[in-house]
């Protein structure tokens, strides 16, 4: 069945400024096909960014939108939510802004179990800044700041989100589209906090630097480096090594811990002594 | 009355500042009597050099700390030998028995009310944390009807956990003594 | 608590009660002394109203935090002291950016950096002004009392809400700290402002929400309501749309000024205690207020002609005001516990035609009444 996308869209601030063959508009797509999966009120929906190439995601959602400071997306898409937990949140971040600067605000995020949607557009590089490498960018591989070869561990931010308390741990792919669409839908609906890692890719200023060519080559890429986090879990641990599991990697379905439901509980033990 | 200022000056955990809340809160319910409290601590729960201030007026007070102390509590050795040779011409000085005066200075020697603070609250009391309740004793008697007994009992209670409200009592009680 | 009553209150805890007259419904931020007492009454408070508070992972996180709950449409607070305002300065921005209304606290303490944590310091007045990057409108209340911390805190949050501007509190920590007696209006005689909404018939799919209207503060939807909007740290127009241009960038600007420029009769607030033949005047604010006023009255009584002026806006600063003083006075003390701040604004407005003095301690002790009275007399 066609979908509208265009409904969700602020048509009139298209064409977006993200290069040709980026990875973004995939996301982009994916997500607002997901909405549409969903019963989520758009007048009741807000996308949360931060800066960098993902940050101006918001502008063309049609969608209270809010641009926000370097990293701190989840910081105030926590204050939207708690303020008013009627409200679908949506937190758009880039491995840099939500790994490096925001890394701190993710982990708080996914400590406190709070209900937001957070997307993380992981194409292992500072896009926007002209290409340094970001806590993503895979050690050996080459940005304007590494050279030489980045010497940093890159990290694994679904491991990072599991420990810290996340509900809904995901990872998609742009390769992938449709299972892309499908991760969104479910940590749409998760009650909770849901973070989806998407595999995304920069030929800018990742793929071109690093040898592995144009869009179709990093597409290849993440097809060759990826695969189901089923099969991911039977692989033998020397087989694992740069191989990335992709699909639902952990949930877990607890509407009562999530953050709001609980500090509701305190307001409700005060209304009760009113009565 | 016109500017009168408490100092309360100890270690760390003496409830120095607890003390002088409840000066302040005694002195609430006094018609026409105002008051402010403030204190001066360091990083320390426990240990370290705490100082409450209380200044009462019939008047508005401006200077909201103490310039001069009309009444100076000193509860620990450090604490004398930093605020010891800080007194009004006619002001009461409170000191610890076990503090050494001798180094005191000239001028306010004579004013120097040594007692047996520490040792009425734990053997007399039972209970050395309820040394600051003692201080409110002896100063009670020190500043008579500027803030009546009754109501610095009453602060107290509603200060302190129920369970040791009468143990409080007691230490204030004994502290009245101390200085009658 | 009950009202008309005598009550002994503690600075920090006059900002709690006077924020819940005021109608606050969200707390965001982070502990630290002398400001954690504001965060701990909050905690209290706020759920029982069905209000809400958290506490956040790090000071930007709590500024960041405050403004999305504002954005949601609640009345919006932090706190914090010198090094969390440092943190905060970069959400501040934001805020000022996408005018969000907002109240932050600041009990200051010495500085820089560690500096004396118990200990009060008016060190940052000047942060307070230019601490986040780039010219901005911002408005600065110090209160010098317990019961002034309670009032400025009503007016902070109804400066915020109807400028739609983050409101700094300059508290220092002896305002912070001291309990005094004092006794609280009823709630009816305390005036509450509410932001302007757009009206629930507005045409939602042609809003814009950066309109300029005729007081220059265009009305603001509370997230969720149905008019979609985009709000953005880039300079945009009236759309909330960035267009990267110059023309957008500085009518903007020129909007958030005048939007407070435009109002300084309303936003400058201050105590004066002048007489006719006063010649030399005691400009001070927050705790070094006390001592300013205290001695002008010892003064007064040695038969000298000396007058006080207590400010409770900062910023913007009452520059006219200052220059008229300075057009009758012979001298201008200004006592700071800092180097000395402020004393440059009195300086810029007295333009030369008094002396201006300051009266500076830095070091976490108040100045004394006895220092400002020697300044006084200095001029016999």
């Amino acid at each position: 069945m066609a979908v509208d996308i265009y409904k969700y869209l602020r048509e009139d601030k298209l064409p977006h400024i993200w290069c040709p063959g980026c990875g973004h508009g995939t996301i982009l797509n994916s997500l607002v096909r997901a909405i549409d999966q969903t019963d989520i009120d758009p007048d009741k929906t807000v996308v949360v960014s931060g800066i960098g190439c993902s940050g101006r995601a918001p502008g063309y959602l049609k969608f209270d939108t809010l641009h926000t400071t370097h990293g701190r997306a989840i910081a105030f898409a926590t204050g939207i939510k708690l303020a008013n937990p009627e409200l679908n949140v949506i937190v758009l971040t880039g491995d840099g802004d939500g790994s490096a600067i925001g890394g701190n605000h993710l982990i708080h995020g996914c400590r406190r179990n709070i209900d937001l949607t957070v997307i993380l557009f992981n194409n292992q590089i500072y896009g926007m800044t002209g290409g340094q490498y970001s806590p993503m960018t895979p050690t050996g591989a080459v940005a304007t700041t590494s050279p030489y070869g980045n010497i940093d561990q890159d990290f694994d931010l679904v491991d990072l989100t599991r420990s810290a308390g996340a509900t809904f741990v995901a990872r998609g792919a742009t390769y992938n589209p449709r299972q892309m669409t499908k991760l969104y839908k479910e940590g749409l609906e998760h009650k909770g906090f849901s973070f989806i890692e998407t595999l995304d890719q920069c030929p800018v200023n990742y793929g071109r630097k690093n040898n592995i060519g144009g869009p179709t080559e990093m597409l290849d890429w993440q097809k060759e480096h990826t695969v189901p986090a089923s099969k991911w879990e039977k692989m033998p641990e020397e087989e694992k090594e740069g191989i990335f599991p992709l699909g639902v990697i952990h949930r877990k379905d607890d509407p009562e811990s999530e953050y709001t439901a609980r500090y509701q509980q305190i307001i409700d033990s005060f209304a009760k002594e009113d009565e | 009355m016109s500017r009168y200022e408490i100092r309360l000056s100890g270690a760390g955990g003496q409830g120095m500042i607890l003390a002088g809340i409840i000066l302040a809160e005694a002195a609430l319910k006094v018609d026409g009597l105002n008051v402010t409290q403030t204190q001066s601590y360091g990083p320390e729960s426990r240990g370290g050099a705490s100082r409450a201030e209380v200044v009462l007026n019939n008047g508005i007070i401006d200077y909201p700390k103490v310039i001069t102390p009309d009444c100076l509590l000193c509860l620990t050795q450090a604490a004398f030998d930093k605020y010891g040779s800080e007194l009004k011409e006619d002001g009461v000085m409170i000191v610890d028995q076990r503090i050494d005066i001798s180094e005191a200075a000239e001028e306010v020697k004579d004013n120097i009310l040594s007692l047996p603070i520490m040792k009425t609250a734990t053997e007399d009391v039972g209970l050395t944390l309820t040394a600051n309740i003692v201080v409110l004793g002896v100063i009670s008697e020190i500043i008579g009807n500027t803030i009546p007994s009754k109501n610095i009992k009453e602060a107290i209670k509603n200060r302190v956990p129920e369970k040791t409200v009468e143990m409080n009592m007691k230490a204030f009680e004994l502290g009245q003594k101390l200085k009658q | 608590m009950s009202k008309k009553e005598a009550v002994l209150l503690q600075g920090d805890l006059a900002v709690v009660e006077g924020g819940m007259a005021a109608g606050a419904e969200f707390f965001a931020g982070y502990p630290i002394t002398p400001a954690s007492e504001i965060a701990e009454g909050f905690a209290r408070e706020l759920p029982k109203v069905g209000g809400k508070f958290i506490q956040m992972e790090d000071e930007l996180a709590g500024m960041a935090c405050a403004i999305g709950g504002s954005l949601s449409g609640k009345k919006s607070i932090t706190a914090t002291s010198g090094p969390g305002f440092s943190l905060k300065q970069e959400n501040l921005g934001l805020g000022i950016m996408i005018e969000a209304p907002v109240v932050v606290v600041d009990v200051q303490r010495v500085g820089p950096s560690t500096g004396l944590p118990t200990s009060p310091s008016q060190g940052d007045v000047m942060q307070a002004k230019w601490g986040t990057h780039g010219d901005h409108p911002i408005i600065a209340l110090s209160p010098s009392s317990v019961k002034e911390a309670f009032d400025l805190t009503v007016k902070a949050f109804n400066f915020a809400e109807k400028y739609r501007q983050p409101v700094i509190l300059l508290l220092d920590e002896i305002v912070g700290h001291m309990r005094e007696k004092v006794i609280l209006p009823d709630a009816d005689e305390i005036e509450v402002w509410d932001r302007k909404r757009p009206p629930a018939d507005a045409d939602k799919e042609n809003f814009n929400p950066y309109e300029w209207t005729d007081d220059l503060v265009p009305p603001m939807p509370d997230y969720g309501t149905g008019f979609r909007y985009h709000t953005t740290g880039l300079f945009h127009d009236k759309t909330g749309f960035p267009r990267g241009t110059t023309e957008d960038a500085k009518k903007l600007m020129d909007r958030m000024t005048a939007k407070i420029e435009n109002n300084l009769d309303e936003i400058i607030l201050y105590d004066e205690d002048i007489r006719e033949d006063d010649n030399i005047v005691v400009l001070s604010y927050g705790s070094t207020a006390r001592s300013a006023v205290s001695a002008v009255n010892e003064a007064r009584e040695n038969g000298l002609n000396a007058g006080w002026i207590k400010l409770k806006t900062i910023w913007p600063f009452a520059e006219e005001k200052v220059s008229k003083l300075a057009e009758k006075a012979n001298k201008i003390i200004v006592p700071e516990l800092n180097q000395g701040q402020l004393i440059r604004e009195v300086e810029r407005a007295a333009k030369g035609q008094a002396e201006v003095v300051g009266i500076n301690r830095y070091d976490g002790t108040l100045i004394k009444p006895e220092h400002v009275l020697a300044e006084i007399e200095g001029v016999k």
